[in-house]
């Protein structure tokens, strides 16, 4: 048994939240480098200098990215031989509190989600993901998610005879339909198989795989390739503006299904993705 | 064409604006998003809250400032939000909105109706473009927060006119240069 401190938990998440909301990953802005150098069109190139522009001035003030500072998604994986004093769930929140504020992030969360939609002011609560995992280490990762993309996000409960191609042309669809309205280049997140639920958990967390890094699986290396390929032939480019420069990336996990469902989930997010990981 | 835009900004002078206009605007513009529409357009017998004749509106939420800056990060929000509201909003005399993302129909027979202009700001540039705003104030609606109405003034705040009063619009135009059929799709 190892016992692992509150503090350590509220301190880790508000840093978390601070730093990956002002500081762009490096994979993404390597990402920018190697489209420019492909992109044919004269507007994009001057927006993706823009973006990079943007993360330079956003390091260096330490002010967010983009004001969509999001709402805070939290991966929780506990070692089974770790005890926390107290409520982890509330160490999470506090941690957020803490970060939204302290960091002048933007508050984003509202209180009823359909009639009052009352700020809460301090951005809780998190979406918290728990598993429970071998071992006595805990590790938090921080992803917080605006929702201009969030909301182009789709689940499509295919066939199973609609195939390979089927699940392609689904998450295809998905970006054409998204269009300029995520912030375009986007980075795509695909869930596949589980159920209606856990095929959107994947696709979140495929979010959080590096970009440049394709999955082990050969199949789902293959099917990340061509969504790559054909998503930057539809033209959309950056802010929709036209260009070769669609999506900077997309990752996509698996799980087993049913004998009659192919779920896919598809998670939009922007070139803004971001997360950030701590063990304690 | 780079074109320098000065607010307010007349139904003439926004006639004047073309898509694919690079512009840089300066002057007073409000920002405004769903929640703050929904209450001018609910309250508009009783008058608006800002000027609305000429104005520029910018869909837009920015981040707190920190200590010693006139604002946070502040990119646009994505506009299809503020569809259901824009219409009215140009017939009492909003000639220009910043915003990103595409636009209904509606809209844009208003915006070609009165005069008016749709421009995009780059989203996800809310550091860069909050260099560009030299003071901030809230001017309405204090109590919804980041959505508040918030006076901004700019000086050569960047973006692209998408779609002009002609109804001309870059997000049917553009892709379509860069657009190549899949070999075996
Ligand atoms: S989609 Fe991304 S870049 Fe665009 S406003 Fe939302 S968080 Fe920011």
């Amino acid at each position: 048994m190892r016992i692992i401190n509150k503090e350590a938990i509220i301190n880790a998440v508000e840093k978390l939240c601070i730093d990956t909301n002002c500081i762009l990953n490096e994979d993404i802005l390597n990402s920018f480098d190697s489209f420019m150098e492909k992109e044919e069109s004269p507007i994009a190139l001057g927006i993706l200098n823009d973006l990079k522009k943007n993360a330079e001035a956003a390091k260096k003030r330490m002010m967010p990215i983009c004001q969509d500072t999001g709402m805070a998604v939290v991966f929780i994986e506990i070692g089974q031989e770790v005890y926390v004093e107290g409520s982890i769930t509330d160490a999470v929140n506090e941690g957020v509190r803490r970060g939204y504020i302290n960091g002048c992030l933007r508050k984003s969360v509202v209180d009823d989600p359909i009639i009052k939609r009352v700020n809460t002011k301090d951005n809780t609560p998190a979406i918290i993901h728990y598993n429970i995992v071998a071992g006595d280490k805990l590790k938090i990762t921080v992803a917080p998610k605006g929702f201009g993309s969030e909301n182009m996000s789709k689940i499509h409960m295919l066939k199973p005879s609609d195939g390979r191609k089927g699940v392609i042309d689904a998450v295809i669809n998905t970006i054409e339909q998204a269009g300029p309205n995520p912030c375009p280049p986007m980075v795509v997140g695909i869930g596949l198989g589980g159920n209606f639920e856990y095929c959107a958990y994947l696709a979140k967390k495929a979010l959080l795989r590096p970009i440049g890094k394709n999955s082990e699986k050969p199949y789902l290396k293959e099917i990340e390739e061509e969504v790559l390929e054909r998503a930057n032939n539809l033209g959309i480019g950056p802010q929709g503006l036209g260009g070769r420069t669609t999506i900077l990336w997309a990752a996509a996990e698996d799980y087993p299904t049913h004998i009659a469902g192919m779920p896919v989930a598809v998670n939009i997010s922007c070139h803004v993705t971001r997360h950030g990981e701590t063990i304690l | 064409m780079e074109v320098s835009l000065n607010t307010p900004v007349t139904r003439e002078a926004a006639k004047k604006l073309h898509a694919g206009d690079r512009v840089l605007i300066s002057g007073i513009i409000y920002t405004a998003r769903d929640a703050a529409h929904k209450r001018m357009i609910e309250n508009r017998e009783q008058g608006f809250p800002i000027e609305i004749k000429d104005s520029t509106i910018y869909f837009a939420g920015p981040s707190p400032a920190k200590p010693g800056e006139p604002v946070g990060a502040i990119g646009p929000t994505t506009s299809y939000r503020m569809d259901a509201y824009s219409p009215e909003l140009i017939k009492y005399g909003e000639t220009v909105m910043i915003g990103k993302g595409k636009r209904s129909s509606e809209v844009i027979e208003a915006m070609k109706k009165y005069g008016a202009v749709y421009i995009g700001a780059i989203g996800g540039a809310g550091a860069l473009l909050a260099s560009h705003v030299e003071s901030c104030k809230i001017v309405a609606y204090d109590d919804l927060g980041a959505e508040a109405i918030h006076e901004l003034k700019v000086k050569d705040f960047p973006g692209i006119v998408i779609i002009d009063s002609f109804g001309n619009n870059l997000y049917e135009t553009e892709y379509l240069k860069y657009k190549k059929d899949d070999k075996d799709a």
